[in-house]
């Protein structure tokens, strides 16, 4: 667990007085460095980094034209299930929260495959709440050999599993797991986190060595932008990513970097538009160009969760992957409703009028960037 | 006339499908290339490849599609997409990409030679990326590749010739065409590996990264050109030291 101890070993409160302390010639030394150290990474997300906001993106810009090409690769989450085992104090799946639970039977996943596909695309992330006995190892089987034909690349965001589970679930098509911290403060974590497996920060932290290991191709990683500190949590995402390239060569890793937002009966970002802790937009282009500077190679994804006119904006600039028309609840693709939604989007153009947006910044976007499941077996 | 596997083309420049914001733009810059070979990456062709722009802009061109096996992470996945090729597109071309690694994409040149040997005895062209190691590309050769595609820096770099007294060696040693392949940024660096007696050149992000790709195509395109004529007229030799045209020991010679 060599990525998960080294993480471990971070003193937090140091990291965050590094970064409040740093000054305008630490983020012009990041600016010019050829490969940013994680000192220099810490720079460029700080107060002091703000203030080279342009020079932050025009060399984001280039960095991610040159890598990645002019394209934009477009997945869907299909929600499979909310139930959930866990209390999360943010979340609109908690399991608290009287709303409607809904997991889809297989012949239902299917019918929402073909209103995705019929959207266009064909890279899916599965979603679940956390309920190992219900939405477990035996449902995720099922689901990936039910649809793996019929789409060409399979992520999932779920509980951490095993590494042998991983590697199951491999065989079976999957390709990415996401796993996200949430936050990397024990403390904080400790009291969002109040019931249920999910309260094992370790468990979950050690999850991406288990992915590597499991010779799973993309990890994706990142924190709640909102509940702790931004900045000493992206520091923490950073390193993270950089880690898991060490040790997990093989793999490709993916950041996010989600912002707290509103929910169903939820007591944490209810108050989202209030809470000091929440980036906002200008320190969202901020993180998401030091993250391009700090690691020219890394999938950069973002959600609907962020409003339209910043997704169109920042998309020439640093993101290289991104969701659109996102239904986050079960069953939305072929039955759009709101009740059971885990979060409130913001961008809730349909596919055509993101294609549209793609293309109005010299994009093509990427459907299909991988081979079938037989070529992979 | 650059010879592979017994076909014949006319320029010693190819070119890729990837990174272009369109289909459209990457057209008009593959004509202007003048290329004959364009290679694709099987993972980005759609299922129905009916469908696919990139595929319908090549055929219109008339161009000798090279399909290419990027994303295989070892030598099993390779072989499956060069078969996953062949059938969608009928072609016995395969040029041949296996990188573990995904910051660099650097090939696996154990797994590379593995799958060479195996894709030869099925019936494919095959046109390994490799890194620059003369001993690897003799094995290479030996299996029955059809060129070798060495790289001249990572891929995507344009880093230029980072490894140029490799490739020298490779070309002075190698009985079969020799492709740089990845990391050629700028047509003076294609016209470097081009006088180098390179057989051919391939060049793709210099080209769809460029402010105009369709100009940039064209200037690689002469660039090539020139590198060539330049390899076939013999360079003069080059010395560190100077060679006056009226030499210092003409006086030895009987005056007229």
């Amino acid at each position: 667990m060599k990525v998960a101890r080294a993480l471990m070993q971070q003193d937090l409160a140091h990291l965050a007085m590094s970064i409040n302390s740093k000054t305008a010639s630490d983020v012009e030394r990041a600016l010019n460095a050829n490969t940013p150290s994680l000192d220099d990474f810490m720079a460029l997300i700080s107060p002091a980094g703000s203030h080279y906001l342009e020079a932050m993106a025009s060399r984001a810009q280039a960095l991610t034209r040159h890598r990645f090409g002019n394209t934009m690769q477009l997945f869907v989450p299909l929600y499979l299930s909310n139930l959930c085992a866990n209390e999360c104090t943010y979340c609109g799946f908690t399991m608290s929260n009287k709303i409607k639970r809904k997991t889809l039977s297989i012949s239902e996943v299917l019918t929402e495959i073909e209103a995705i596909k019929d959207m266009g695309f064909s890279q899916v992330l599965l979603v679940t709440g956390e309920h190992e006995t219900k939405v477990g190892m035996d449902y995720f089987e099922q689901t990936l050999s039910a649809i793996r034909d019929k789409v060409s690349y399979i992520m999932m965001e779920v509980q951490p599993l095993k590494k042998e589970q991983y590697e199951t679930l491999k065989h079976q098509g999957l390709d990415a797991v996401l796993v996200y911290q949430e936050t990397y403060s024990p403390q904080q974590y400790a009291s969002y986190h109040t019931r249920g497996k999910k309260q094992d920060f370790l468990w979950r932290l050690e999850a991406s060595d288990r992915i590597g290991q499991a010779g799973i191709d993309k990890i994706g990683i990142g924190a709640l932008l909102g509940l702790g500190d931004w900045r000493v949590d992206s520091a923490m995402t950073a390193l993270h990513g950089k880690l898991i390239q060490q040790h997990y060569w093989q793999s490709r890793v993916s950041i996010a970097f989600p912002r707290l937002r509103s929910c169903e009966g939820n007591s944490t970002g209810g108050n989202a538009l209030t809470n000091s802790k929440l980036p906002n937009e200008r320190d969202l282009l901020q993180l998401i160009c030091a993250h391009r500077l700090f690691n020219p190679q890394a999938e950069l994804s973002l959600s609907t969760r962020e409003s339209a006119a910043f997704r169109d904006g920042v998309m020439p600039l640093g993101i290289t992957s991104m969701s659109a028309a996102s239904q986050t609840q079960p069953g939305g693709y072929s039955e759009p409703s709101q009740a059971l939604n885990q979060f409130d989007i913001d961008d809730s153009r349909s596919v055509p009028e993101v294609v549209n947006a793609i293309a109005r910044k010299g994009l093509e976007p990427v459907w299909k960037d991988w081979m079938p499941f037989e070529v992979r077996v | 006339m650059l010879t592979l596997a017994n076909h014949t083309f006319s320029s010693r420049l190819l070119t890729g499908t990837g990174k272009f914001s369109n289909a459209a733009t990457m057209k008009d810059a593959v004509a202007a290339a003048q290329s004959n070979i364009v290679t694709l990456a099987m993972k980005r062709v759609a299922s129905n490849s009916a469908q696919d722009e990139t595929l319908t802009a090549l055929r219109e061109l008339g161009v000798t599609l090279l399909p290419n096996t990027s994303g295989a992470k070892n030598a099993q996945e390779a072989i499956f997409a060069a078969e996953l090729s062949y059938e969608a597109l009928g072609s016995p071309w395969i040029k041949l990409e296996i990188h573990p690694d995904q910051r660099y994409l650097l090939p696996d040149p154990i797994e590379t030679l593995q799958a060479a040997e195996a894709l030869v005895k099925k019936g494919f062209n095959v046109l390994p990326y490799c890194g620059a190691d003369p001993v690897l590309c003799k094995r290479l050769e030996e299996v029955g590749c059809s060129a070798v595609m060495p790289l001249g820096a990572p891929i995507g770099s344009n880093q230029g010739l980072q490894t140029k007294p490799f490739l020298q060696i490779i070309v002075d040693q190698a009985s079969i065409p020799v492709i740089v392949d990845a990391g050629i940024g700028k047509p003076s660096e294609a016209m470097a590996a081009m006088e180098m007696g390179v057989d051919a050149v391939l060049v793709n992000t210099a080209i769809a990264t460029a402010q105009n790709p369709v100009a940039m195509a064209e200037a690689f395109a002469n660039a090539v050109e020139t590198g060539r004529k330049a390899f076939e007229a013999g360079l003069g030799a080059t010395s560190d030291l100077a060679q006056p045209s009226s030499p210092l020991t003409a006086f030895l010679e009987p005056a007229v």
